[in-house]
């Protein structure tokens, strides 16, 4: 399979963000990717699994989420149970043990794409407590006195929406990339990917009204490409004609989703 | 070569570890950076910078270190032959490092003095910073470029690095320039000190510890509590009020908001002043119409782990902060505002003062009290980023 990543079929990504892919896989590190909601973090990951022909394996990080969670858990519970009726083999603690999604990385036989998303929902002290983990790429179960080694190394793509800053320490590990908004030129590119077959007039008109729209004065929430996709999809289906798409902006809701911003546009047009 | 730009990028506050820079070299070696100016460029931002807000930041010094290099076509030899042969100059780098003759040092203090040294020479032999080759430290000799080198396949098609960098493109995300109540609330989360050692009589169920321990204890009941964690915080903030602050008024009323939106804190209080803290502090923005509340009250009631931030341009006639003031309540002259603010000074360790404006490098007239505060107080300017070097300030006690 091809080593470099380039994009992929369903995903376009921009020169230095192909060149930072391949900077982390061939470092080795830990990709921190940032950026505007909406430009495509998560699906980055799908899309360098996808062009490398690997694996993806996907870790949720929510606000409750611990780092030993993406490591292991031990079920203790089942094993207790286990043992009061009488089941078999509840002196193998290694029955009890279930891989999180971290330890499922490490030990899967092939070289996997793991994707920690929105790692910055957790605790501040989340990415400090994968420090070791990420570096040495192993873990220890105390449990079974075992240490889990990854066979190879992962390749760690980390999303963050900057909602916490991360520690320093962490990010010294990592190697970081700043998805900036598409401008108008890679935009098209972007939504011809989403659209086989799309009214050249329509496209033109709803990308200069969305720019326009992003740049309008006091809008709080600015729409993002996945909601130009949705609208544009909105307009195609409802057969707007492409002429009137600037001036009168229809199906707004799509794109913007605050009372605030939406009275804004009013008041504008 | 390696270790000018190094020392260039971390003088102009690019906070870049030694490990961060071996990991650069390492994907030089690795040949990650193509042989282009412009690979090199990503490869260095990619591992070097942290932050979408640092980005502005490497682009300058980017530019400032090549900015002999020209825009388009050829490439100096040299920097090619730099390119294209990392590991020799690294290899260079780090001998001169080791040969610098304090080989047992661990490499942070070697590169302290590394650094000094080139600081001291630059300023003793070329007076510019650019090349540092010029003292032997790089390959680089000071004669500077020259224009004959290879030519590059593609590089003339992209945009080149200096092209990149020239944009500065990412001049909005810098954190010393913008300001809004959300990036304040970001600075004031860094100010939390969780603690489950705090004293407290109630403590809550430790769950998961538990089913754990009641589990391995054959199913017999195991309860196991632990003090819940909280914010043991407490922030006490005096801000000036009136006369030259009339100017900053909405940025303080910001911070103000930001502050008092962070309900994180256990404790927060606010106090206000004008120009120079006396006898007296006042409730109120609008100062002695909002009633007042006198600072040794202040001084007994709130004790020293209480993180203090005075907010203040510290611009005031000298005699206000020196002379002592006539107190018309008592009828005699009490302690002069120097010798208040040392009185706050002392009692609270964790003390810094945000100024709306920058710490003027000479003391003119009206910058005297500035330039004399600032001497004093760990002073930071009002900025997000300024505010938030000035919280993990607070959090350590000097």
């Amino acid at each position: 399979m091809d080593t470099k990543f380039s994009g992929s079929a369903h995903y376009v990504a921009s020169q230095d963000l192909m060149e930072t892919v391949n900077i982390a896989v061939a470092l080795q590190k830990p990709l921190l990717i940032k950026g505007e909601p909406g430009t495509g973090k998560t699906m980055l990951a799908q899309a360098v699994a996808e062009a490398l022909g690997k694996k993806l394996i996907i870790w949720n990080v929510k606000s409750t989420t611990k780092a030993q969670d993406g490591l292991y858990v031990y079920d203790v519970v089942q094993r207790l149970y286990d043992s009061q009726f009488g089941g078999q083999g509840v002196d193998d603690i290694k029955k009890y043990i279930k891989l999180g999604k971290l330890g499922e990385a490490f030990s899967a036989e092939e070289q996997v794409v793991l994707l920690i998303d929105e790692i910055d929902k957790a605790d501040l002290e989340f990415p400090n407590d994968l420090l070791w983990e990420l570096d040495r790429m192993e873990f220890y179960i105390p449990e079974t006195k075992e240490t889990v080694n990854a066979k190879q190394r992962p390749i760690v793509i980390i999303t963050s929406n900057a909602e916490k800053e991360l520690p320093d320490a962490f990010l010294r590990r990592c190697v970081f990339h700043y998805i900036e908004f598409p401008d108008q030129a890679q935009m098209e590119a972007i939504l011809r990917v989403h659209f086989e077959d799309l009214d050249e007039q329509l496209l033109r008109q709803a990308l200069a009204a969305f720019y326009w729209l992003r740049e309008l004065r006091g809008i709080e929430k600015k729409p993002s490409t996945s909601e130009l996709v949705d609208w544009i999809r909105a307009l195609a289906a409802g057969g707007v004609d492409p002429s009137r798409i600037e001036d009168t902006i229809p199906y707004a809701g799509v794109l913007l989703k605050k009372d605030k911003d939406l009275h804004t546009l009013r008041k504008v047009k | 070569m390696f270790a000018a730009f190094f020392y260039l990028l971390r003088q102009r506050g690019l906070d870049v570890s030694l490990n961060e820079w071996m990991t650069l070299l390492e994907g030089m070696e690795k040949g990650l950076h193509h042989s282009t100016l412009t690979g090199f460029y990503h490869l260095c931002r990619a591992v070097v910078v942290k932050s979408e807000t640092e980005f502005d930041r490497f682009d300058q010094v980017f530019l400032e270190f090549f900015k002999d290099v020209p825009y388009t076509g050829e490439l100096p030899e040299e920097l090619m032959n730099w390119l294209n042969h990392p590991s020799d100059d690294l290899r260079r780098t780090v001998e001169e490092l080791r040969g610098a003759g304090f080989p047992e040092e661990d490499l942070e203090t070697l590169l302290r003095r590394l650094e000094q040294k080139l600081k001291e020479q630059t300023e003793e032999h070329n007076g510019g910073r650019y090349w540092v080759g010029t003292q032997g430290f790089t390959p680089w000799g000071n004669s500077g470029w020259h224009p004959n080198g290879l030519r590059i396949g593609g590089e003339s098609m992209h945009r080149t690095a200096m092209a990149v960098a020239g944009e500065r493109k990412f001049r909005d995300f810098r954190k010393d320039n913008t300001l809004d109540t959300r990036q304040f609330q970001m600075a004031f989360r860094t100010l939390r000190q969780l603690s489950a050692q705090e004293q407290s009589a109630e403590k809550e169920l430790d769950v998961d510890a538990t089913i754990h321990d009641t589990c391995e204890n054959a199913g017999r009941l195991e309860i196991r509590y632990k003090n819940p964690r909280k914010n043991t915080v407490k922030v006490l903030m005096l801000m000036d009020s009136g006369g030259s602050m009339d100017y900053y008024s909405g940025l303080c009323s910001q911070l103000f908001q930001a502050a008092t939106r962070s309900n994180h804190f256990k404790e927060l209080h606010t106090y206000y002043f004008h120009n120079c803290i006396y006898g007296d502090l006042y409730n109120g923005p609008r100062l002695w119409q909002d009633g007042k509340t006198a600072t040794e009250w202040l001084l007994q009631n709130f004790d020293a782990s209480y993180k203090v931030i005075i907010v203040g341009d510290a611009a005031m006639n000298p005699y206000e902060l020196r002379e002592k003031q006539f107190d018309w309540r008592t009828q005699r002259y009490g302690a002069s505002g120097l010798e208040w603010l040392e009185l706050l000074k002392k009692h609270f360790p964790y003390l810094i003062w945000m100024n709306p404006e920058p710490t003027p490098t000479q003391p003119g007239f009206w910058g005297q009290t500035h330039y004399q505060l600032s001497q004093m107080f760990p002073m930071f300017q009002l900025t997000a980023e300024g505010l938030e070097t000035g919280m993990k300030r607070l959090m350590a006690r000097r």
